[in-house]
């Protein structure tokens, strides 16, 4: 789960993490008073969306007076964003932060999440921060330090010692990235975060360490015991029908093509848009129905399919082993009928009383087609969606 | 020889007397495996549909002399389970469970490192998955809900990330006639127990598995490892495929290990390293079977 860059800053702090003084601002009147408490005159303007890339884009700026920040402010709220990272339609701004100005003497890079090949968490550092850091990696993978963190043993001083010293800081600076350290992992582990990336981190011109920027995922999985993060989500900044399909408990993913698919497993749903696609089609979406392909599942899914208005067919690729496709045929007639499903069906399907299941489905009067594998499926599907 | 579950297997069900795990185990006792009875906390001294069941995975071991089980807990307790069976001495644990946090699973994988320094002598435990539809071994028995009507008996060894996609791998080798030693499900989240290179080393080790079908997914960088490892040990016919060619960058599809994250883990750059590595590697999820028939030559 994402959240925005201000609602990071919070939870970071919550830590121990030093971060700029600023708020939230839903209005150009609050964001001008926020301004106001802040004491300035300068103050930063942010926009406040769930993708990087917001500086270059116009997402960022700096108000020299109070007023200033309130005009920007204005104009930045209900604008929409386009940035490298939005996709060329951009997001509707709806929030932006307000923040202190302040004094940059150096930009660093710092990031935590878990490593998969050796299964531990990792420390990613780099003495250049205020870049793209896959940037930095590819072209001077030199400057990025690494330090991989024993579970058991946490972050041992000497190695936070190690990643201060490699991003040139010393002296004081370099007990303050050691505490700071503490603090983010600490913030990793507790918060059940999959990411924390600061990019930059400063050093002040006071000679302060400070997060000017704050990214957080969390992890989907552990939501469920942290209400309170839980109820950082944004709507807003997700897809209004992947909102809908989640509250079903549908795994679903919106995107650009013609061809609805709904499978039974997510490495199955993935290949099915593959193979939609290695037939010439393009798939609507990512839809796994899981292990329920129940009726109520099923009428849930379609509901969800045909809101995409850009759907002209729609396969079907259930693998239920000892799944009944009778009983799976049934769930599926009801629902098209009930809810006048209007484009064509191709349905492959395998488990038990695969033969009866089809004698349905063909018996129904409705506008399904059947396959017998996945590449028929695929390419009946593919034909139905050109007509 | 079947790749680490066979008819010597004596299998406990964590979470039996929930309903995942009774319909699976009714499944698996179906299929010819020996399962020997469960594991719910609280409900030790009971039987349920004719198996005992046990407060503690050490007791349950003790009285039915288990080698193996198979976990149908939910995701807040799911590692708990894990770590409670790798304690008792299980050789072998798989956890069906979808939905563990990584922090649980990271903690779960240093206390199985550490079992060895906690109970000297002891076997190591092999952790398949979590989020995974477990082994099956045909002929022999299985520990999962892979359904068992599909499968043969036969040559092929299938190790894969996704669950349906490799009931549709087991389901054209036999259409096919070609059949399985053992399929192996790892699981689809970040962090799981047992990886490619661990399935393709008891493989590679088995006399009866003739070839290797591997299925992966968008996310990580085990596909790329592998890819090394068969190019340097593996000596038998691979024929992979990867899910997610169509997958949009920073997605999260479903598994929550398939994400292509920083640009890294697509599944081009996965397919073209087992390419490089001698894997026949198929773009269609429909042509597994049909390339594995091809690269044995029949």
């Amino acid at each position: 789960m994402k959240i925005h860059e201000y609602q990071a800053k919070a939870v970071l702090a919550r830590f121990g993490v030093p971060v700029p003084r600023g708020e939230v601002a839903f209005s150009a009147a609050e964001a001008g008073e926020i301004a106001r408490r802040l004491g300035g005159p300068v103050s930063v303007v942010k926009a406040q969306i769930h993708a990087g890339g917001r500086g270059k884009g116009g997402g960022v700026k700096l108000a020299r007076s109070v007023e200033e920040a309130e005009q920007l402010a204005a104009r930045m709220i209900g604008m929409t964003l386009v940035t490298h990272q939005t996709g060329p339609e951009g997001k509707k701004v709806g929030r932006v932060l307000i923040e202190e100005g302040l004094q940059i003497e150096r930009e660093l890079y710092l990031s935590i999440l878990i490593d998969r090949a050796t299964q531990q968490p990792v420390i990613i550092a780099s003495a250049a921060g205020g870049m793209d850091i896959e940037e930095v990696a590819a072209k001077t993978p030199g400057k990025i330090v690494k330090e991989y963190v024993d579970r058991g043993a946490g972050i041992v001083p000497f190695q936070a010692r190690k990643i201060a010293f490699a991003i040139g800081l010393d002296g004081v600076l370099a007990g303050k990235m050691v505490k700071l350290l503490a603090s983010i992992y600490r913030a990793f582990l507790e918060t059940d975060a999959s990411l924390i990336e600061i990019n930059p981190l400063i050093v002040t011109g006071g000679g302060d360490l400070l997060a000017l920027d704050a990214k957080v995922t969390f992890d989907d999985n552990a939501l469920y015991r942290h209400p309170d993060l839980k109820d950082l989500r944004d709507l807003t900044e997700e897809d209004p029908l992947e909102v809908e399909a989640s509250k079903f408990s549908l795994n679903y993913i919106r995107l650009d093509g013609n061809i609805g698919c709904m499978v039974n497993g997510a490495g199955l749903a993935m290949a099915t848009m593959d193979i939609i696609k290695l037939a010439g089609g393009e798939p609507a979406n990512f839809l796994d129905v899981g292990g329920g392909a129940n009726a109520e599942q099923i009428k849930n899914a379609f509901r969800i399919l045909m809101a995409d208005r850009n759907v002209k067919a729609v396969l079907i690729n259930i693998f239920g082993g000892i799944l009944r496709c009778d009983i799976l045929a049934q769930g599926v007639i009801a629902a098209v009928q009930e809810l006048h499903v209007p484009v064509p069906i191709v349905i492959r399907m395998e488990g038990t009383n695969v033969e009866e299941g089809k004698r349905m489905l063909r018996d129904s009067g409705l506008n399904f087609t059947t396959a017998d594998s996945m590449g028929e499926a695929a390419e009946r599907v593919v034909r139905l969606a050109g007509q | 020889m079947s790749v680490l579950l066979d008819t010597n297997t004596r299998l406990i069900v964590q979470g039996l007397t929930g309903r995942e795990g009774t319909f699976h185990a009714r499944q698996a006792q179906a299929y010819g495996t020996t399962v020997v009875g469960g594991v719910t906390p609280g409900k030790g001294g009971t039987t349920h549909e004719g198996w005992p069941i046990f407060n503690t995975v050490h007791e349950a071991v003790e009285q039915t002399g288990a080698n193996a089980s198979v976990i149908f807990v939910p995701p807040p307790f799911a590692a708990d389970a894990i770590m409670e069976a790798a304690d008792a001495g299980l050789a072998l644990v798989v956890c069906i469970t979808e939905g563990i946090p990584v922090v649980d699973m990271l903690k779960a994988m240093t206390f199985l490192d550490g079992a060895a320094r906690r109970r000297p002598g002891q076997p190591p435990t092999r952790l398949i998955g979590p989020n995974c539809p477990g082994i099956i071994s045909p002929g022999k028995g299985k520990a999962g809900i892979i359904p068992h009507n599909i499968v043969r008996e036969g040559r092929i060894g299938i190790v894969s990330k996704s669950g349906t996609l490799t009931y549709e791998a087991i389901h054209q080798l036999t259409r096919v006639g070609m059949g399985q030693t053992t399929c192996i499900g790892i699981g689809g989240d970040p962090l799981i127990g047992t990886n490619f290179i661990d399935a393709l080393a008891l493989f590679q080790a088995d006399p009866d598995t003739e070839a290797v079908i591997m299925i992966g997914e968008i996310g990580g960088s085990a596909e790329e490892d592998a890819a090394e490892w068969i190019r340097q040990h593996f000596r038998k016919p691979v024929v992979g495929f990867i899910a997610g060619q169509t997958a949009p960058p920073g997605r999260r599809m479903g598994h929550a290990g398939a994400i292509i994250a920083g640009g890294k883990g697509t599944a081009r750059e996965k397919m073209a390293a087992l390419d490089a590595a001698g894997v026949r590697v198929v773009k269609s999820p429909a042509d597994m079977g049909t390339a594995l028939k091809e690269v044995l030559g029949r």
